[in-house]
């Protein structure tokens, strides 16, 4: 684990706070299934939490939480966007969308892919929505895929036809082109080797330099080792469901 | 910022039947909303209460007006509305012959609009229209067929073309994907979903596709017997269900 | 059209019919179509059409308007094609001289009333005589736009954006405005209005004439009007301005120019000429003296 600067003088810029999740399965009647329960981290500029615990633990549910992709069944989920604090749980639909566009960042494991859209438009369109000049984009989108090896032969093809790795450099490269504060990310490096293992970790490394906050999750111990600055081991959050 | 258009307890009764009752929402500039449902759930039926073509029994549709006044459609004359209905709006239907002239060429029916609004200048309509099916990636040298000559994916693709050449800001789309094989949906979805990008569109579509609302949507609203079941952020609706009946519905699809 | 005499009785003598035909009840109603007509010009009023003793298609619209408004000091011309020698012609001229017992004419600048299909006659018309044109169908917007309560609300609302992408088409196809008969006009900025079937030659005639225009569509159940002295503009772009067709030889019988044309197929062998369609402006210039190659 990188020792980080502490105590961090900057406020969080995203704070769970007594978070619980569950499903309700209406569909095998109505039988509630509790996922997590009191959990309460905050994530600081410049900081890369990684969320620890076995599989099934809840990790990814709560970053889905942290991004509006699931909602929250108590507690808040505070983002900081400029001046003012958005409560996800409580955020409208619009407020989501508008915090996505400046503030949350989302690499997910897998790249939902766009049919007919070549692999740096994709790049390069997610720039421009996260506010870069289209130039820049453009700019940086070639910077980034080049970074993360894929090959240029590659760039005007839609990724729909690329292998798992490919594509995931692609979904990479399209969650951090935007200079977004909170970066979420799940499994980015599942499906890389280890040369582009070492790029992503570099990458991250230069978010967190640029003091954007990190959550994410991390199979890979190298990785994880290489990027986290603190662990929480999200069983915590599971023992608050026995009590 | 004030919505683009609010409704307000739309509601209709077909005898006994409630096709909708007391539907409401906002939609903003440059928003997509899905009206997702199973057949017969009113989604359609909402369709065209917003866009005046059925009368409602109650509640209300508001629009701003490119001026910025926002104004109840009830309180629009004929004159105005139906002005509004050729250039602000936009309705993109799921049966082309319902939505396209098909005895005029695709350039007249593209030009039909412009030639609505007094442009009297065919070489300037006629470039218009070229440039229209261009975008719509309809070959030049189909300007002078007819649509019946057209395959169903490109009906499709004219009928959004002879709806955005006024530079619309509201579309209403019924279904545009439904009865085409899967390749063609996936090209005009693509199509549909960068213009909407490009210039801003407000949407409100109707899909029993849920595949289709996760592509074009921000928003979705789940109709079911005429009314909303749920309504959220399309990806946290769809992954994240709260209602049984949503959570039937997503999961009685294949994976989306 | 002069007032008809209704005190002297108006059952024409030795055909147990009424003067002109109809009876006084339903020229009443007719000619209240016609006012309406006039008030509101190029606007299609609706009014109950009779069955007339001859078959749709030879005029019954047309008819029942003249019989509405003939008087007994009346002279009556009747033309099909701009001539008075057809079939149908002589037909409706015997239908009223049989039924109103009016004098007839062929002559255009006799006639108080002149009934026509298809024609408007070369000469000027005048101050107080009224042409008749009897009409197939009465809706512009037919073509595009099948429904009655769609086009009527286009009439309503004055959406006359379909006229234009059926002029566009044309132009599309042909390279030009290919429409040359039935071409649609605007009357006094207002309304648009089929002009019956008379060749596009004849839309300038119609506009500030100083005659009274009636048209009559019988199986249609129409009426509408261009009153005299009212402005007419055949309907065109800005880049393909309306144009009349022009005929590169004159009338081979008068010498004739500037008039519409037909060809007379003369032999088998492919011998033609092109005379003038209007039969008394040939024949009146020919008794001035005027004569053409063929003549």
């Amino acid at each position: 684990m990188t020792p980080g600067p502490s105590p961090l003088p900057l406020p969080p810029l995203l704070a769970f706070e007594d978070v619980a999740k569950s499903f309700t399965l209406h569909l095998r009647g109505g039988a509630v299934l509790p996922v997590i329960a009191g959990a309460t981290l905050a994530v600081h500029p410049g900081e890369c939490v990684v969320l620890g615990g076995a599989s099934g633990a809840g990790k990814s549910s709560l970053l889905k939480m942290a991004y509006g992709h699931y909602r929250c069944a108590a507690g808040a989920i505070r983002v900081r966007d400029g001046a003012r604090l958005v409560d996800l749980a409580t955020a409208a639909p619009r407020e989501i969308l508008a915090l996505r566009r400046t503030t949350l960042a989302y690499v997910s494991q897998f790249l939902r892919v766009i049919p007919r859209v070549g692999a740096r438009a994709v790049v390069e369109a997610a720039g421009i929505e996260g506010g870069l000049a289209p130039a820049a984009a453009r700019t940086r989108a070639a910077d980034l895929l080049a970074r993360l090896d894929l090959p240029e032969r590659l760039w005007a093809l839609p990724p729909a036809t690329f292998s798992g790795g490919e594509q995931q450099r692609v979904n990479i490269a399209r969650g951090l082109i935007a200079d977004r504060p909170i970066l979420l990310m799940d499994e980015p490096t599942a499906s890389l080797d280890a040369r582009n293992r070492a790029v992503v970790v570099d990458l991250i490394a230069e978010k967190r330099a640029a003091g954007t906050a990190i959550l994410g999750i991390f199979h890979d111990a190298d990785v994880r080792e290489a990027v986290a600055t603190r662990i929480v081991d999200v069983s915590a959050f599971r023992g608050a469901l026995a009590a | 910022m004030e919505p683009l258009l609010t409704v307000e307890g739309l509601t209709k009764r077909y005898g006994r039947r409630l096709a909708c009752d007391g539907i409401g929402f906002t939609l903003d500039p440059g928003e997509v909303l899905a009206v997702v449902g199973e057949s017969g759930s009113g989604k359609s039926t909402l369709l065209s209460l917003v866009a005046g073509e059925v009368a409602a029994d109650a509640g209300s549709v508001a629009y701003r007006l490119r001026d910025g006044a926002t104004r109840d459609l009830d309180t629009l004359s004929v004159v105005e509305r139906r002005a509004l209905m050729r250039t602000d709006w936009g309705f993109v239907r799921q049966d082309a012959t319902q939505g396209l002239r098909m005895a005029v060429s695709a350039g007249g029916n593209v030009g039909e609009r412009l030639m609505g609004v007094g442009d009297r200048h065919y070489g300037r309509i006629r470039a218009t229209a070229l440039d229209w099916l261009a975008r719509v990636e309809i070959a030049p040298d189909r300007i002078d067929d007819p649509p019946t000559r057209f395959s169903g994916g490109m009906r499709q693709r004219l009928q959004i073309a002879r709806n955005l050449v006024t530079a619309p800001r509201l579309v209403l789309m019924d279904e545009p994907t439904s009865g085409l094989d899967v390749s063609v949906q996936a090209r005009l979805l693509d199509m549909i979903r960068g213009l909407v990008a490009e210039l801003g569109l407000a949407v409100i579509i109707v899909t029993h596709d849920l595949a289709v609302a996760r592509l074009l949507s921000h928003r979705v609203l789940v109709m079911r017997a005429g009314r909303v079941i749920e309504t959220g952020l399309t990806d946290q609706v769809l992954d994240d269900p709260q209602a049984a009946y949503t959570q039937l519905l997503v999961s009685s699809v294949l994976a989306a | 059209m002069n007032a008809p005499d209704l005190a002297s009785a108006t059952v024409s003598a030795g055909t147990g019919y009424n003067f002109a035909y109809l009876d006084e009840g339903t020229k009443r109603m007719i000619r209240r179509a016609i006012l309406k007509a006039i008030a509101i010009p190029g606007y299609q009023v609706p009014f109950a059409a009779r069955e007339m003793p001859m078959p749709y298609g030879w005029g019954t619209g047309g008819v029942q308007v003249t019989a509405a408004i003939l008087g007994a000091a009346d002279v009556l011309k009747v033309i099909d094609q701009g001539a008075d020698d057809t079939t149908n012609a002589v037909s409706i001229r015997r239908f009223f001289t049989a039924t109103a017992g009016i004098a007839t004419t062929t002559r255009t600048a006799e006639a108080t009333v002149i009934q026509t299909r298809h024609r408007i006659p070369e000469a000027p018309l005048a101050e107080g005589q009224v042409l008749v044109y009897q009409v197939p169908i009465p809706e512009p917007l037919r073509f595009l736009e099948p429904r009655e309560t769609e086009t009527r609300q286009l009439h309503a609302l004055a959406e006359y954006g379909l006229m234009h992408v059926k002029l566009y088409e044309d132009i599309a196809r042909h390279g030009h405005i290919a429409t040359t008969y039935a071409y649609p006009v605007e009357v006094a900025g207002r309304y648009v209005m089929d002009p019956s079937p008379t060749p596009k030659f004849d839309n300038p005639k119609m506009d500030d004439c100083p005659a009274l225009q009636l048209f009559g569509a019988g199986r249609e159940k129409r009426i509408y009007a261009i009153p005299p002295h009212t402005r007419v503009r055949s309907l065109d772009f800005e880049d393909h301005p309306f144009r009349v067709q022009s005929f590169d030889r004159p009338c081979a019988l008068c010498g004739a120019e500037d008039v519409y044309l037909d060809e007379v197929v003369l032999d088998d062998a492919g011998g033609r000429m092109f005379v003038c369609s209007d039969t008394d402006h040939c024949e009146t210039r020919r008794a001035d003296g005027h004569t053409g190659e063929a003549a």
